[in-house]
């Protein structure tokens, strides 16, 4: 019992998603659809919030894992019939048959884990801002090479024939996976480490933490994750471009994890809800809605913008984000391990 | 010889765009620490004050169609209100947070300018002329170099050298220099620290001003994601050449464009596809060997 309370955060978590999810019962299909799409990127962001939230480094590159997963998944389970003709790069045994599910999913988690961990040992020992930059080139790099790498992903035109598996239940037990694995990293010694070389790493790397390889631990469990998110996309939407994966969909997703808070796991969970709520809204308003004859809506592209303005307005009245760094825990229960301050200023060690 | 000397000249007058941008949103790094993304939405927003304002497909000239003398200001002092307003609503309030989330802010800001250009002028892209004898070739022995490359080098020195005197002999300029090096340190000493990263703003937004201007020249059309690869390889040029190194930002900004530009030349044509994907992992293996960039900066060593 104790043990469950020490660890409340993470079920919680599931519990109110799982709530969530109970809409999809009564709900019609666009329901369905918002609900699925909002329990990948609760997957992604999770993801996004291990190797960020924890090392306090911003990475862009984490969609272009979801890139590789999602490939990757393709790559497993879409049509022979049309693998053949249109991948012919692929190796024979994918172009052949037509794999499970779960293989599909294995390979999206393990193919971003093996490109992170040889991305991860070469930009991690680069300090904050450059590392973030890397990923960035990392973001481009993996944009250009499947956008013109015809023989295996079909270019610019898309891979069609990929079964739709993934609805709203299959995404939320995924999102329950992510967030479980999330928090274990989270409580771990690694993740302990990490965290103490993100609040003062010169003062971490003095108590014998090794930043460098922490973070590599936390980039490849975190491109393991958002790899594992883009394959469940893939099984989602049935078909698959390059144009997605990129400088939008990075925003988006850091703009959740910045509005729910990068330093805790709640506030990636909190700020993929609190996202989906505020675009869903204003989706349903540049739709318009009829008052007394006259059909009132906002202009087309208010979304993104109020996006935009939500997320400048978060970081500047409330920087740790609506969870304030803190994690989700019964009033009553135990005082959760102490939250850590998030990206507060630190004193400048420059100057 | 020749072509190889004719791809190098495509190379510098690339590399000096480069080193435009890089410039100004390395002005930004070094006193503010801030690495500005909307600065590519700055270019944007330059580049669409040429023409009136409406969702057609024809554009027209507006601003653009002024005598040059006229024009040339005008465009940048459109731009620098837009920099200064960024400053004072987004990251005024924002002065004392961490370098991350003033990067994540500015994202932000690239965003909001981004879907708003797409909200008033619509989402196809525009064609503009804007100078026809732009094109117009001159002969240097037996190179052909297109009038605006010339136009391009010129300009760019011109404004390096502007900015170097300006940082060097005037008395705002040696105090930004003070607040790039330290900035509480400069408080301390009396340097008002809003007016100099006003100013830092404002000339960021002078150089966006031009580099919007020879860009539309040379595509002869808008976007509104037009500044964003630019912002890209300039932000690439800031980091290869060194953070908060002025110098450095120029050497980036001419390393990449050469790069870019050779890769572009001298790829096996199967792989030319692929260019920005080896122009990018050319730059993580520039960082790797040198994670501080070519000309590091001396403010940025950390101290403990």
């Amino acid at each position: 019992m104790r043990l469950l309370a020490r660890h409340q955060t993470p079920l919680l978590l599931i519990l109110l998603l799982g709530l969530i999810a109970t809409v999809s019962l009564v709900g019609g299909d666009a329901v369905q659809v918002t609900l699925t799409e909002m329990f990948i990127r609760v997957v992604v962001v999770v993801g996004l919030s291990v190797f960020i939230g924890n090392s306090g480094i911003i990475s862009f590159g984490q969609v272009g894992f979801m890139c590789i997963g999602a490939y990757a998944a393709a790559w497993a389970t879409a049509e022979p019939s049309f693998k053949q003709i249109m991948l012919q790069g692929l190796p024979v045994v994918l172009q052949e048959n037509q794999l499970p599910f779960w293989a599909a999913i294995l390979g999206a988690i393990l193919l971003p884990a093996v490109v992170s961990f040889g991305l991860g040992l070469a930009i991690m020992r680069l300090s904050g801002t450059a590392a973030s930059i890397a990923t960035f080139a990392f973001l481009i790099i993996v944009n250009s090479v499947y956008a013109n790498w015809d023989s295996v992903t079909a270019g610019v035109s898309s891979i069609v024939g990929i079964p739709t598996v993934v609805g709203p239940w299959t995404a939320y037990a995924f999102a329950g996976l992510a967030i479980l694995a999330a928090y274990g990293f989270q409580v771990s010694r690694f993740g302990l480490m990490l965290r103490a070389s993100r609040d003062d790493e010169v003062a971490a790397s003095a108590s014998a933490v090794k930043v460098v390889r922490m973070r590599l631990v936390a980039f490849v469990l975190s491109a393991a994750i958002t790899g594992m998110g883009g394959g469940l996309y893939a099984q989602f939407l049935g078909i698959l471009t390059v144009d997605p994966f990129y400088l939008s969909l990075s925003f988006i997703t850091i703009a959740m994890l910045v509005v729910g808070g990068q330093a805790s796991l709640t506030g990636a969970v909190t700020g993929v809800v609190a996202v989906t709520a505020v675009v869903e809204v204003l989706r349903l308003l540049e739709r318009g809605i009829a008052l007394g004859g006259t059909i009132l809506a906002l202009p087309a592209g208010s979304q993104e913008i109020g996006l935009g303005l939500v997320m400048a307005l978060i970081l500047i009245f409330r920087p740790n984000g609506l969870s304030r760094g803190r994690e989700l825990v019964l009033p009553s229960g135990r005082p959760a391990p102490a939250a850590p301050a998030g990206l507060s200023p630190r004193p400048e060690a420059a100057s | 010889m020749i072509p190889f000397l004719q791809n190098l000249v495509d190379a510098v007058s690339l590399g000096s765009i480069y080193a435009l941008v890089a410039l100004g949103i390395g002005l930004l790094f070094g006193i503010l620490r801030l690495i500005n993304f909307a600065h590519g939405d700055f270019i944007t927003v330059g580049a669409y004050a040429l023409i009136v304002p409406s969702a057609d497909v024809t554009a027209r000239l507006l601003i653009g169609g002024w005598p040059w003398p006229v024009m040339i200001p005008t465009i940048c002092l459109i731009v620098i209100v837009a920099a200064l307003l960024t400053d004072a609503l987004v990251f005024r309030p924002l002065r004392r947070a961490s370098p991350p989330s003033l990067m994540i802010a500015s994202f932000a800001v690239s965003y909001i300018i981004q879907n708003g250009v797409l909200m008033a002028y619509g989402a196809r892209p525009k064609a503009v002329d804007l100078w026809s004898g732009a094109n117009s070739q001159i002969l240097i022995g037996e190179l052909r170099v297109p009038m605006l490359q010339l136009v391009t080098l010129v300009v760019t020195l011109m404004l390096m050298g502007g900015l170097t005197l300006f940082l060097k002999k005037t008395p705002y300029g040696i105090q930004m220099r003070a607040a790039a090096e330290d900035f509480r340190m400069a408080q301390y000493l009396g340097v008002r620290g809003n007016l100099v990263i006003g100013l830092a703003f404002a000339i960021s937004g002078v150089l966006a001003g031009v580099v919007s201007l020879l860009t539309t020249t040379q595509s002869g059309s808008l976007s509104h994601t037009m500044g964003v690869p630019l912002a890209l390889f300039a932000f690439v040029a800031v980091v290869v050449g060194g953070m908060g190194s002025l110098v450095g930002a120029v050497v980036g900004g001419f390393t990449i464009g050469l790069i870019v530009t050779m890769l572009q030349a001298y790829l096996p044509p199967d792989l030319r596809a692929f260019r920005d994907a080896f122009a990018f992992a050319f730059v993580i293996l520039v960082l790797l060997v040198r994670p501080s960039g070519l000309v590091p900066a001396r403010s940025a060593i950390e101290r403990v």
